[in-house]
């Protein structure tokens, strides 16, 4: 068995903290796993991704290829439609709402929606708004972890949960309370 | 025990666990990872493992060929381009020959990611005539670093490790071991190895020349080669040379159903390629970076033995490899579904809100439209680069580390004027100093701005060599000191700044602004630093 997830967003935005918790948990359940990270330039503001490959079997690319993504987790709308060739028949998005306007060409909100609407599986929150209100907004991107659990499916949604506890355990108990409610709230969202 | 680790990381492990006993680099992506690591690492500190930052690519080269020289285990890392700075010193210790093991280790980037060209490293290793090794995948990459230290003393000469972004910043398990311990002080006692008079050198050179049989021997003899010849499959006309990465693109796309050659360690295994190529039809070459295979495996099989790669167009000419262009290349269907969608905007990296770099740059664009299209502003490498994008269009060139105070002086030459360099802080002294000194002496008419933000930002805020020392180099190099000029870059300083532009475009000689004001991002970590350690 083996799950292919594209983690995408701007800048700054916190997927490497999302990447960092699947991992935890992979590596706990004793999956294979590879990440490709985006380092660099890249990292001021513009559009970055990472490749998470989880499997039992041996895992030789470090990229996904395309049509086999089976979920793309974004922290922006536009930028879960940038990697679409990615993902499989079957694949699902999972995605903030919120769009992150950093350029003078940004589409009207309403043809991403429109193009988000044509895709079979797509969940789609204001992660923030719902951050904001069972923690802090700096939770945002553990919200949206909660939302993708489900879509993940290799790894349980209690062995999720358990990594954002074991990842924020050295910032405290109360950090790591606030990004379990975060999680059980993307959870519950989607559900 | 198994430790989840960056390809970057794997090597740096790798490097600790051999017995390194110095790390010297300039900071670069896709290199700066190692460093950092090596930095951040409990037995590196116990150990007092060298880990400084160096000034540039050439110092830190130099510096672990000294290490190498007294008997330890030194490691040199770089981004690819850093290969050009250091190339002197780097070729020339194939001709010296090392005592300690010596490994350099070149992090290319085809796709250019985050850089200005995508040359291929493994050129340099056939350059030097030394032994290359491209790890495949991260535990490999941690795996050779203890064979390359031992094959390093073997032949008493240095090694390139080869790796590029996708494994550099890829991250997976490693199966990791005890860590051995470091060499012992024995610095060398033969002058003649190392004195590269002519005569010397001739002998050196010769020398090298009678170890290619043995290294090519520890390629040929290499667990990082294999020939996978499946049995099953035997209609399979195309053979295929997979080097480093390219393996894992292979793989995925067609497991075990074709004939394969894995490389990871060159002079290329001349008998293998021969061997696969007698059970084969034809051959694809599947490496990342430039043909530099390919090529030899034309002239290994002569020219009616069908060799198939970048330079047949199979695979593109430029560019990465990734599983799609390699999959097509040997003919497998893509699962494709989904279009491209056509809303996108493209997002490229910008200024950070409040960086420094923008006041700096809205001055001089304003001062500059001043003089029509007479001005001109030659740029450098750092996050400043970023000036050539919208809404600054601020600068004219970019082109390797320093060129921005040689080329502005270069066109002063011709008679440009005003004629203006900006360079940060950290690129400054890694290739800076020397330029300005040619300016001195000269006489240019330029103005030089130094972008100061206190570190190196665009690898994420290393320490930068000449923190707090800038004007007194600027002095020392001979600019007038009332020519040398420091300002805070923010918003409501523009106007200020410009002023200064314009002063020192009428001063008929070198002059140097330096906007000071720490990166953003810089000054954000330090204060959560600061805030965690009150907390304790």
């Amino acid at each position: 068995m083996k799950k292919d997830i594209i983690l995408c967003g701007v800048g700054g935005q916190g997927i490497l903290s999302i990447a960092t918790i699947i991992g935890e948990a992979a590596t706990a359940a004793g999956l294979n796993l590879k990440q490709a990270e985006v380092h660099g330039m890249s990292q001021r503001g513009g559009d970055v991704q990472s490749n998470l490959r989880l499997s039992t079997d041996t895992i030789y690319s470090d990229l996904i290829p395309m049509g086999e993504a089976d979920v793309i987790i974004s922290m922006e709308p536009m930028e879960a439609l940038r990697y679409l060739p990615y993902l499989s028949k079957d694949g699902a998005i999972v995605t903030s709402s919120q769009s992150f306007v950093n350029i003078p060409n940004y589409p009207e909100s309403s043809a991403i929606d429109a193009e988000l609407a044509k895709l079979p599986k797509v969940a789609k929150l204001d992660i923030e708004q719902i951050a904001k209100e069972v923690a802090t907004v700096r939770s945002a991107n553990v919200v949206l972890l909660g939302m993708a659990a489900p879509y993940i499916g290799i790894l349980s949604t209690d062995e999720l949960r358990s990594a954002v506890a074991r990842v924020f355990e050295r910032k405290g108990e109360a950090i790591v309370e606030a990004n379990l409610k975060a999680f059980d709230a993307g959870v519950a969202a989607v559900g | 025990m198994k430790r989840l680790l960056l390809g970057d990381e794997a090597i740096a492990l790798g490097a600790l666990h051999a017995g390194l006993s110095g790390v010297y680099a300039y900071p670069g992506t896709p290199s700066t990872e190692i460093t950092e690591f090596i930095q951040g690492d409990k037995l590196a500190r116990e150990r007092n493992v060298h880990s400084r930052w160096c000034t540039n690519e050439k110092t830190a080269m130099e510096a672990a060929l000294g290490m190498s020289y007294a008997g330890k285990r030194a490691l040199v890392c770089m981004k690819h381009v850093g290969m050009n700075v250091c190339a002197d010193a780097f070729v020339n210790s194939a001709i010296t020959g090392c005592n300690g093991g010596l490994i350099v280790l070149a992090a290319d980037d085809p796709s250019m990611h985050s850089s200005q060209n995508e040359q291929d490293s493994r050129f340099y290793g056939k350059f030097a005539m030394i032994p290359v090794f491209e790890p495949s995948n991260q535990q490999e990459a941690y795996d050779m670093m203890e064979e390359a230290f031992a094959l390093s003393e073997r032949l008493k000469e240095p090694v390139l490790m080869r790796v590029v972004t996708r494994l550099a910043h890829s991250r997976a398990a490693v199966e990791i071991h005890e860590p051995k311990e470091e060499n012992a002080l024995s610095p060398e006692t033969d002058r003649t190895h190392w004195v590269l008079l002519p005569g010397n050198a001739k002998r050196q050179y010769s020398a090298l020349i009678e170890k290619q049989p043995v290294i090519a021997e520890a390629a040929a003899e290499s667990d990082f080669n294999r020939l996978e010849l499946c049995e099953d499959e035997p209609d399979n006309k195309t053979g295929v040379i997979c080097c480093g990465i390219g393996y894992n693109y292979v793989k995925e796309a067609v497991g075990n159903k074709m004939n394969v050659l894995k490389v990871s360690q060159y002079p290329l295994p001349e008998k293998d390629i021969v061997a696969l190529a007698a059970v084969s039809e034809n051959l694809l070459v599947v490496e990342d970076g430039q043909p530099v295979v390919e090529e030899l495996v034309r002239g290994m099989l002569g020219a009616d033995y069908p060799v198939y790669g970048r330079l047949t167009g199979d695979l593109p000419r430029a560019g990465e490899l990734n599983p799609d262009n390699v999959a097509k290349a040997l003919g497998v269907e893509s699962n494709r579904v989904f279009d491209p969608s056509p809303v996108l905007a493209g997002r490229p990296p910008q200024f950070c809100q409040g960086c420094g770099h923008r006041d700096v740059y809205n001055a001089i664009r304003e001062v500059v439209a001043e003089f029509g299209d007479k001005a001109r502003v030659f740029g450098d490498i750092g996050c400043y680069t970023l000036g050539a994008l919208p809404p600054f269009t601020a600068i004219d060139s970019c082109v390797d580390m320093g060129a921005s105070i040689t080329m502005a002086k270069g066109a002063a030459d011709a008679g440009v004027h005003p004629s203006l360099a900006i360079i940060g802080d950290s690129t400054f002294t890694h290739s800076g100093m020397t330029g300005l000194l040619d300016a001195v002496n000269d006489h240019s008419n330029i103005v030089v701005v130094i972008s100061d933000n206190l570190t190196t930002g665009m690898t994420g805020g290393q320490d930068s060599a000449g923190t707090s020392k800038y004007e007194a180099i600027c002095v020392a190099l001979g600019v007038d000191p009332a020519h040398v000029r420091v300002i805070v870059p923010q918003p409501t300083k523009v106007e200020q700044i410009k002023e200064m532009i314009r002063e020192e475009i009428a001063y008929p000689d070198v002059s140097v602004i330096i906007p000071r004001r720490e990166c953003i991002q810089t000054l954000a970590r330090h204060a959560r630093q600061k805030a965690a350690a009150r907390k304790q």
